[in-house]
Formats: C-alpha cells, structure tokens, sequence
C-alpha cells in the first residue's frame, strides 16, 4: 500500500489569528515495503507530516492517497476508519496513552475497536506481546506498574495488534537506553522481514537511519527539501551541516582517517561497511595472525 | 480546540495591554456589575460606547471578539427563547398554552441578550489582551489585603499561576492522547450517548495518570530548587501602576457613574 502526498499544505488554526503554516507543498510517495527515515530539526513538520498518513490531519491544501483512499480537506470523518486499520501510528512516548487494568486487556483494545471479538482480540494480544519481547508474567499485570522501557513496548504491542500494513513511529527510541533502543530497532527490522512492513519512522538518531533505511525524507521548515538513500543524503556534508543535521557516526569517524591518509570510496555509512573498507587499507603488521 | 478562542490571550502592545492587570481586572469587575443597573436605551448606548472604545484599544479587530461569542450562541439564544416565550405582562402579542409572546417578554429578552453580549465581550476584552500569568499576578495583588485574616494568598496565587500555566500543556496532552486513541480505532463524537462516555475512559485515564505523575516531579522540582512555602518570598514580576492606568480608571469611572446616573434620572 503506498501513500502519496501531492501539493500538501497544512495550517494548523486555519482562518484565526493564530494561524500557522506547519506544511508548504509537500510532494512524496512511501512505497510499500521499504523503511522510510525522515529527519529534521525540532519543529520542521515532521509529527505534522505523519499525522497526514493516518488521516488524524487532513490536509488544508492538496491531497494525500493512503491506498486507494483520497484524502483532503472535504473528507468526512466517520469514513476514516478502515484508513486507520491499515496504517498504525506509535505516537511520541507511546506509553501516555495507556488505560486499561491489565496489560493484555490494552493491547487488545484496538482491535476491539475495530470489530474483532474479545477472544481473538485476546490472542491476538498475547502474540503481540510475545512479538515485542514482553514476558507472560507482565500480561496480567497493571500498565502503570511497569518500567518505562516496558510502557512503551506495551504501547507498540498495542499499535501491532491493529495489524496494520503501514508502521509508522515517532521517535520511538526517545529517552530510552541504549539497550532498550538495541531491542526496539531490531523489532523494527524483524516485522520488516518477516512480516513484510512497511515502516516510517521520525528519528534524530543518524546511525539508525544509515542501518535500517532506505529511503530518507528531510525536511525544514515545514518543507521536504531533499529525499533519497541514505548514501545520496549523507553525500554532502555541508548540505548537512546547513541544516543542522549530523553525519552517522561511522562516517564521521571515517572523515578523521582520511585526513590521517586513510581513503575511502565510497565514504562509510555503517560501522560494518567502515571495517570492510578498513581491512584492506590496514598495514600488514597490525592486521590479525591468522 | 483549534477555533476555541474564548478566554485565550493575543499578544500585542496596545493601550489596553500594556495597562496594569490589577487595572483591568478592576475595571472589568466594575464594568459587569454597572451592567446589571442599566434599564434603559441610554444607559445600553452608553456602555456600547465605553466597550466598543475599550475593544478599539486593544487594537484587535471586533470580528475576532464576535467570533469569541460563537461558542456561547447556543446558551444566548436558549435564554433568550425562554425569556420570550415565557415572560408575562404588559400587552399579549401570541399565546399558546403555557407559552405566550408578551410585550414586557420581548423587552426582558432584549435586555438579557444586551448584557450577555456586553458581559461576555468585556471578559473577552480582559483575556484577550492580558496574558495568563499577569491575571494571576493581579488577583494575588488584590486579594493580598485578606492576609489579615489569615487567608492563605501566596499559596492560593500559586495554585492559581501554576494551574494556568498547565492549561496549554494539559490541553497539548489530552489532544495527543486523543490522537493516539483514535489511531487505535476509537471514534469520538460519533454513536449513541452511552458509547460516547465510554470514549472518554481512554483519553481521562492517561490525562490523570499524567498529571499525577506531573506534580510529583514538579512538587520535587520545586523542593530541590529551595521552595518551602508561599510566605517570605520576594517578587520577580513587580506590577507598576502608571498614568495610562488612571486615566483608563478615569474614563470608566465617570462612564460607569453616568451609566448609574441615567437610571434613576431617566
């Protein structure tokens, strides 16, 4: 299911004073089945933007087609629901919107809103749990009695019980330590492969965009000013450093070799891509006996 | 929420806000209970006059304060059909059962409606043009005299600026909540009355849990940061009472005396 946005401009106030434009003519498409990064400094509209593909905003201007549904400003509310089935939204510190007594009892409320009966809806939410890493002694357990790091697996269970075809998360690693954001990252990867997903997410962390994406958004100011892969971002330092964004660590450590006289072609992205180009680079005394 | 405009502030640097809040709540305190002494066309046109000054002031359009009163149309126009069609007295235009048009029906109605929309601009005036904290700071100052009776002021004005300050992060809260339930499926505002209540579970839940979570770190926050109770403290934010405060003060004071004077003479 691809989502395309086509000359999206959003306002938030529309028509008060207080009026301001979040969106300027956002043209992109999401294509199925590939894990899209999108970046930006704080405040360039990218919550803005992915409130757009789950149709919890409407665009002020344009159109954004999620599947075979149209969106834009004359759409009716109450026909957003099926829209809403396919594509799951982990909002910003995901744990705030837990309620329920138990734990399971929360996972299992979205689908519920969405026609599944209680029993499937049950089973449905002990696989989740299982899928994010929750231990079975938790299920039973009251949301508020958890970790932090917990919550916020309970929530994304809780997104992933709607089945949905599009993820889509914000900054789901925030405030998490490095541990726990290791776990979450590789769930990422995990629903990708195996469950064939289709995953968006906002992050400031560049690592993982340079890991896991491979296509990237980056936008300023409420607009999208450059998308491709991750190489054809990370390409051009200045652009970067323009827009106050960071280099993968990988490729700033890279940069340092080279004016030690290392040379790189093309410059890193990964710590793995570093050590291959490394290996050879390396004078034969320092490489391993073997 | 995003149209809701009553009782919100916009910044700006006119006459009416640069005045003293102290000024403005008094004045405006004034101005409502003056209200309830008019009775006749030229005591409304005086205090038509003396508000539609004050909105000039401000230098915020009138359609913008006319927009303010859309979300209390409903309660106005609920008034004023009771009043219309239940008044009694004087020449009967219409009746029907229990329900009849009269002469001094009409007239009570007309008033009723005069002093909603004059009460309602003036508070608007009010919150338009003073910001949260500045409220605060001028009803601390004013209630500052009942401390002789041992009424608990600081604390209360702190309640007050730390409950205002929250509005906009609790109302940012509750729309992110809500967000994130309707992306899990929930639909608000549609359904029967008993599913509508049971929407707001998941949304009133987190916003609790939340704000409980808040005050605890704000009450150590505080503790941490040397704050141990409201007496004793000096004050960062002075309120200063200056020339354009005694003139408004002298402007509303013979308008709101002759508005009182036209009553009885008229």
């Amino acid at each position: 299911m691809d989502i395309t946005f086509q000359h999206v401009n959003y306002w938030y106030q529309a028509g008060t004073p207080f009026a301001v434009q979040a969106l300027t003519d956002i043209d992109l498409t999401i294509a199925s089945d590939t894990f899209t990064a999108v970046i930006g400094q704080t405040g360039s509209g990218k919550s803005t933007m992915i409130q757009h593909l789950d149709a919890l905003l409407k665009p002020t201007e344009g159109t954004v087609a999620i599947g075979d549904r149209l969106i834009d400003h004359t759409t009716k509310n109450k026909h957003l629901k099926p829209v809403r089935k396919k594509v799951g939204i982990v909002f910003q510190f995901p744990e705030n919107q837990l309620f329920e007594e138990t734990v399971i009892k929360d996972i299992a409320f979205g689908p519920q809103n969405f026609g599944v009966s209680e029993t499937d809806a049950t089973k449905l939410a002990r696989e989740k749990a299982e899928l994010v890493g929750l231990d079975a002694a938790l299920l039973e357990r009251s949301p508020f009695d958890l970790s932090g790091g917990q919550m916020r697996r309970v929530a994304i269970a809780g997104v992933l019980a709607l089945e949905p075809e599009v993820l889509v998360l914000d900054e789901p690693t925030a405030g998490l330590d490095p541990r726990g954001r290791l776990e979450i990252m590789s769930l990422l990867t995990k629903l990708r492969t195996e469950q064939h997903l289709t995953i968006v997410l906002i992050t400031h962390q560049m690592d993982d965009v340079a890991n896991y994406a491979d296509h990237v958004i980056v936008m300023a100011h409420g607009q999208v000013v450059k998308q491709g892969t991750p190489r054809a971002i990370f390409s051009d330092p200045e652009w970067l450093a323009n827009y106050q964004l960071e280099m993968p660590s990988a490729t700033r450590f890279a940069q340092r070799l080279v004016e030690r006289g290392f040379s790189f072609d093309p410059l890193p992205l990964t710590e793995a891509e570093l050590a291959d180009q490394l290996m050879g680079q390396l004078p034969k005394e320092a490489t391993p006996h073997g | 929420m995003d149209k809701f405009l009553f009782g919100r502030y916009i910044p700006g640097h006119s006459w009416v806000h640069r005045l003293d809040p102290r000024a403005k709540l008094v004045l405006c305190f004034m101005y409502v209970l003056v209200v309830f002494f008019a009775n006749n066309l030229w005591t409304y046109l005086l205090l038509t006059v003396l508000l539609l000054a004050s909105v000039a002031a401000t230098a915020i359009s009138l359609r913008i304060f006319l927009r303010g009163l859309r979300p209390l149309l409903w309660l106005l126009i609920f008034t004023v059909l009771i009043q219309v069609f239940f008044g009694a007295g004087g020449h009967v235009y219409w009746s029907w059962g229990i329900l009849s048009v009269t002469h001094d029906g009409l007239i009570s109605a007309g008033l009723i409606l005069m002093r909603f929309v004059l009460i309602i601009m003036i508070s608007t005036l009010l919150t338009f043009s003073t910001a949260p904290l500045d409220i605060a700071d001028g009803i601390e100052s004013l209630l500052s005299p009942l401390r002789k009776v041992h009424f608990p002021v600081a604390t209360l004005a702190l309640m007050l600026s730390l409950a205002l300050r929250f509005v906009p992060t609790l109302m940012d809260e509750a729309e992110k909540i809500m967000n994130a339930q309707r992306a899990r499926g929930v639909d608000f505002g549609t359904g029967g009355l008993k599913q509508q209540i049971k929407t707001i579970v998941p949304i009133l839940i987190p916003l609790f849990v939340n704000a409980f979570n808040r005050a605890v770190d704000i009450s150590t926050a505080m503790e941490a940061r040397g704050y141990q109770d409201g007496e004793n403290r000096t004050k960062y934010r002075q309120l200063k009472w200056q020339r354009a405060d005694t003139i408004s003060f002298l402007v509303y004071v013979v308008s709101l005396a002759s508005v009182i004077g036209l009553r009885f003479v008229a």
